[in-house]
């Protein structure tokens, strides 16, 4: 027998036990990105040269380098080389913000040069500060038509979670590789895993489709 | 340079030192230095000097590429001079001083200087995620600092100035060219500007919404106060609003003057030619 599901039945609440932990870092990293990222792509616009060179830098390391090193790197090398010390869950949603900040970045950049040079000009000869410039006019205009896009990275930040296993934080595949560790079975585990990513990718998908509704609904007004 | 100077009206005439108000009267509203600006490596201003007075309405003609919009937006700080001095109220606009010289402007200083100019754009460049009403009470409440109850009243009277006060709770996608031209004129006016420039505001209009923007624009400078660069396509409008024309071709000012005498008897060949073209 393959598939039992009195046993399917027996592990899924010690699943949907931790499933708030994957939740949690989805909605924290998300929140670090969508925030983190903002700051990349306004100075990423800098008139400084040194300023655009150094965030740069920064997105074309942090895209290049597999999130599991970087994940890696901040929970176990971090506190030996620089002494801080995070819990995993904490290591966890930060990595997950930071690297996909640099994603989100290049999203905004794109909102942000989508908005008309005259958007800008029209600010300034009405004597707008820079910062009212932004948030007044410029991302007000900008977030919008990448909402849809940005919905997109919450559903790949929600599916990396799994990864947060490997530097020892108790989400829904963690739990999952105990409970086969100690039952030794391991297709119930893992399928009911993977249907409740699915579900709730789903769900999600659900809600950027309906962000993305109102939106048109609301551009046509 | 300028032929109009109007005085000011002195609220107070017995507080003000005669030697002072002389003086203030003959400043002039905009003065432009030796004004140069190289695009890269085509200098488009070859040395402009060119000066307005208070309140005078001078319209900008002169072929395209011959540096007309250039020169507006300069005076709204869009582009830097490449050299030279433009000067509002007889403050350095580019520049300020400090310890006895000149060095450029700070932010502070262009902020400062920005609340006497307005312009009016050839695109409107409206705010397209705010209502009518919003696009025009959004600088005074957060620039001018106004509560949002004179902002609006404020807004709503320069909206019934530009026929549009049945439009308030619009968004600018539902407006025509026209209307959102008016708009936008009501949205540099509620600022109350010492100077206005409208660059080109007809020129992306279909020739049927072209009247109704120059007749509120008319009425503007029949109100007399404000100071207008009219950069312009429109030679009726020219002749019919502006004190003084000033005729610019291949970055120079070539010829200034009275309408009367840019349009009946100009001088240089490069206006006769010009004129010949567009008639």
């Amino acid at each position: 027998m393959i598939w039992s599901w009195e046993y399917a039945w027996s592990v899924l609440p010690l699943l949907l036990d931790v499933i708030g932990t994957t939740l949690l870092a989805t909605l924290f990293g998300f929140l670090i990105a969508c925030t983190f990222g903002m700051v990349l792509a306004v100075l990423g616009r800098s008139r400084f040269r040194v300023i655009r060179w150094t965030v740069n830098g920064f997105i074309e390391f942090v895209r290049n380098t597999p999130l599991l090193v970087q994940l890696f790197f901040l929970f176990y090398a971090l506190p030996l080389s620089l002494g801080i010390s995070m819990s995993a869950f904490t290591t966890g949603v930060i990595g997950l913000g930071l690297h996909y900040s640099t994603y989100l970045a290049e999203v905004y950049r794109s909102g942000i040069n989508g908005v008309e040079k005259g958007q800008w000009e029209a600010a300034r000869a009405l004597n707008f500060s820079k910062q009212r410039t932004w948030t007044r006019i410029i991302l007000p205009q900008a977030i919008p038509p990448i909402l849809p896009i940005m919905g997109n990275y919450l559903i790949v930040v929600f599916k990396e979670t799994p990864l947060l296993a490997a530097i020892t934080v108790m989400e829904m595949l963690s739990r999952a590789k105990n409970i086969v560790s100690r039952d030794w079975r391991p297709t119930e585990p893992y399928t009911l895993v993977g249907i409740l990513f699915l579900v709730i990718s789903l769900l999600l998908a659900a809600l950027v489709s309906l962000l993305e509704y109102k939106m048109a609904q609301r551009q046509s007004k | 340079m300028g032929t109009t100077m109007e005085k000011q009206p002195q609220t107070a005439p017995e507080t003000v030192d005669p030697t002072v108000a002389a003086a203030e009267a003959t400043v002039p509203m905009v003065k432009y230095t030796d004004v140069k600006k190289s695009f890269g490596d085509l200098e488009v201003l070859h040395g402009i000097n060119l000066e307005m007075a208070a309140g005078e309405k001078i319209a900008i003609i002169g072929p395209s590429g011959s540096g007309k919009t250039t020169l507006g937006r300069m005076l709204m700080t869009l582009d830097h001079p490449t050299s030279g001095t433009i000067e509002v109220e007889g403050e350095h606009l580019w520049h300020m001083e400090r310890k006895g010289k000149l060095v450029p402007a700070n932010e502070k200083h262009l902020h400062m200087m920005r609340t006497k100019i307005g312009m009016v754009f050839q695109h409107f460049n409206l705010f397209p995620h705010m209502k009518v009403i919003n696009n025009v009470t959004e600088a005074p409440v957060k620039v001018l600092g106004l509560s949002k109850e004179e902002a609006h009243d404020r807004a709503v009277e320069m909206l019934r100035k530009v026929g549009l006060e049945e439009k308030l709770d619009v968004y600018p996608a539902k407006l025509s060219g026209g209307q959102k031209q008016r708009v936008a004129i009501a949205r540099a006016l509620v600022m109350r500007p010492k100077v206005m420039v409208f660059d080109e505001v007809t020129s992306a209009l279909d020739p049927e919404l072209v009247g109704e923007v120059l007749e509120v624009i008319k009425e503007i400078a029949d109100e007399g106060e404000m100071a207008m660069m009219l950069i312009t396509h429109e030679m009726d409008f020219a002749r019919e609003v502006a004190d003084r024309v000033v005729f610019g071709a291949d970055g120079l000012i070539v010829e200034q003057g009275p309408p009367e005498q840019i349009f009946e008897n100009p001088q240089s060949e490069r206006l006769q030619t010009f004129l010949r073209r567009i008639k």
